[in-house]
């Protein structure tokens, strides 16, 4: 696979298209009533906001996109909810929980 | 956002209905069979024989129970979990059940054609186990041969297969001035998270203790070590350290807590708090052949004995920390104290602290370390470890 060629941090931006990778799996827990995400030795609970965020990741929607849909959803300033969305997608970037092509 | 780890980590996060609250991760010793003799192996010195194994009903039994209790991730592992014919249908079961499926191997025995079989069944995620960089010295630790080059052509189909991996590196006396080196294997293989997991002395490697502590002085530059790679590999590795609690001042909080995220069946249905819970007198252990998994959960005797803060004495019970290190580990307390409800000894407040710590120099200081009691299935003796 080509990845690991190119095995370098992945800088998080307005243009980048984010992903969850197959083996990172965002469910619903209907027993805890709340969602998780799981990843390898790692559960996180995601709040609210990272569901809506996480749920957008499909490799083709922009964070620019996805903040401008969280803005008018939320009644927010744009660039406070995309510079939210960036730094919390590139947390879960360098963990390994999303893939920002 | 939060992060529960049902493995290593643990938020610092007080307790809310630890005793209702269902586990996250189930650790399921499938088999105490390994090709390797690793001397820190964390399987009880009495190994299950494989004619008294769960069969593979009984496991895949246990893997639909995990589920409906609200298990989220199910760590596969042994001994060494490869060796039983029918793990296919177990992950197939345990993938279909909704579990997030991890298999933890020494990889010595598997096949690129099993791997990918696995990962079309459903299986999430390979940690692969090494015992050191060096040919001679992996041997050395293993008392297996040509273990390292089999394990990188596993790193390698993991990869070639799109499957995430973690390098889990066991760290002691005899590789921990390799870490650097180790580190870059990781990196080399393609991993996107490494264990570099300081031994912790339990069963076999409590018995050789003597043999496997490092220095102080090695332990504090290992930590620098990783942080400065943490740092530099941000964004491509994930690093998880485990650090040896003889030399620390809190203990760590075992397990998260008692009985509060992670559960351990054994090759023979055993349900344990944690894999070296047996060391601890007193307990009943219920089996999964008698008795459901989500009861034993809420109920069973032995995870009822230590759990919350209840069964704590002084210094634990008034202590600030109660809620998160929870007294640290009851099979420490027990080894080292006799008591497993007195404080860890890895605790700075615990009468018996400055005495586990001067264990740890003492032994770690000696020019020349007592020869390794490898783990073996039939009795042991001792064989020179140079």
């Amino acid at each position: 696979m080509s990845t690991d060629a190119t095995r370098t941090r992945v800088m998080v931006v307005p243009a980048s298209k984010p992903a969850l990778p197959p083996h990172i799996k965002l469910r619903h827990d209907p027993g805890r009533g709340r969602w998780h995400v799981l990843a390898p030795e790692r559960v996180f609970e995601p709040d609210p906001i990272s569901i809506e965020i996480l749920k957008r990741c499909d490799g083709a929607t922009s964070v620019e996109e996805i903040a401008t849909e969280l803005a008018k959803d939320y009644n927010a300033p744009l660039q406070e909810i995309l510079a939210d969305t960036i730094s919390m997608l590139q947390e879960l970037s360098d963990k390994g929980v999303i893939k920002a092509a | 956002m939060n992060e529960i780890a049902p493995m290593e980590q643990f938020s610092e996060k007080p307790v809310v209905e630890a005793c209702a609250r269902a586990p996250v991760g189930l650790l399921a010793e499938l088999t105490h069979r390994c090709p390797l003799q690793c001397p820190y192996c964390s399987n009880p010195l009495e190994l299950d024989r494989v004619n008294s194994e769960l069969t593979t009903e009984q496991w895949q039994d246990v893997m639909r129970q995990a589920a409906d209790l609200g298990i989220l991730q199910i760590h596969l592992s042994g001994g060494e979990p490869t060796v039983r014919k029918d793990l296919e249908d177990i992950v197939e079961v345990a993938a279909k059940a909704g579990l997030y499926t991890n298999l933890i191997t020494a990889g010595v025995t598997l096949t690129r054609d099993r791997l990918k079989r696995l990962k079309e069944l459903g299986l999430d995620h390979v940690q692969l186990s090494i015992q050191d960089v060096d040919d001679a010295n992996a041997e050395k630790i293993s008392a297996y041969k040509n273990g390292l080059a089999k394990k990188r052509e596993v790193g390698k189909w993991v990869r070639e297969l799109e499957m995430p991996l973690t390098i889990n590196a066991p760290i002691h006396r005899l590789n921990i001035e390799n870490l650097p080196n180790i580190i870059d294997f990781a990196v080399e293989m393609g991993a996107g998270r490494i264990e570099v997991a300081n031994i912790q002395y339990y069963a076999w490697a409590l018995k050789n203790r003597a043999a496997l502590m490092p220095t102080r002085a090695q332990v504090l530059k290992s930590a620098e070590i990783v942080e400065e790679a943490k740092q530099r590999l941000k964004g491509v590795m994930v690093f998880d350290f485990v650090v040896p609690d003889y030399y620390a001042k809190t203990p760590k909080p075992c397990m998260g807590g008692w009985g509060r995220g992670v559960m351990n069946v054994t090759p023979q249905g055993r349900v344990l708090p944690c894999h070296a819970s047996e060391s601890v007198p007193g307990l009943v252990f219920d089996n999964v052949k008698d008795r459901r998994l989500a009861d034993i959960w809420l109920n069973g005797q032995a995870f009822q004995k230590y759990r919350g803060t209840s069964w704590m004495k002084e210094p634990c019970k008034s202590c600030p920390r109660a809620e998160l290190d929870f007294g640290g580990c009851r099979c420490q307390a027990m080894a080292f104290t006799g008591d497993a409800a007195n404080t860890d000894p890895a605790c700075k407040l615990s009468p018996y602290h400055e005495a586990f710590v001067a264990a740890a120099e003492r032994e770690s200081a000696e020019a020349t370390p007592p020869p390794f009691v490898y783990r073996r299935m039939s009795p042991t003796k001792a064989t020179p470890a140079e």
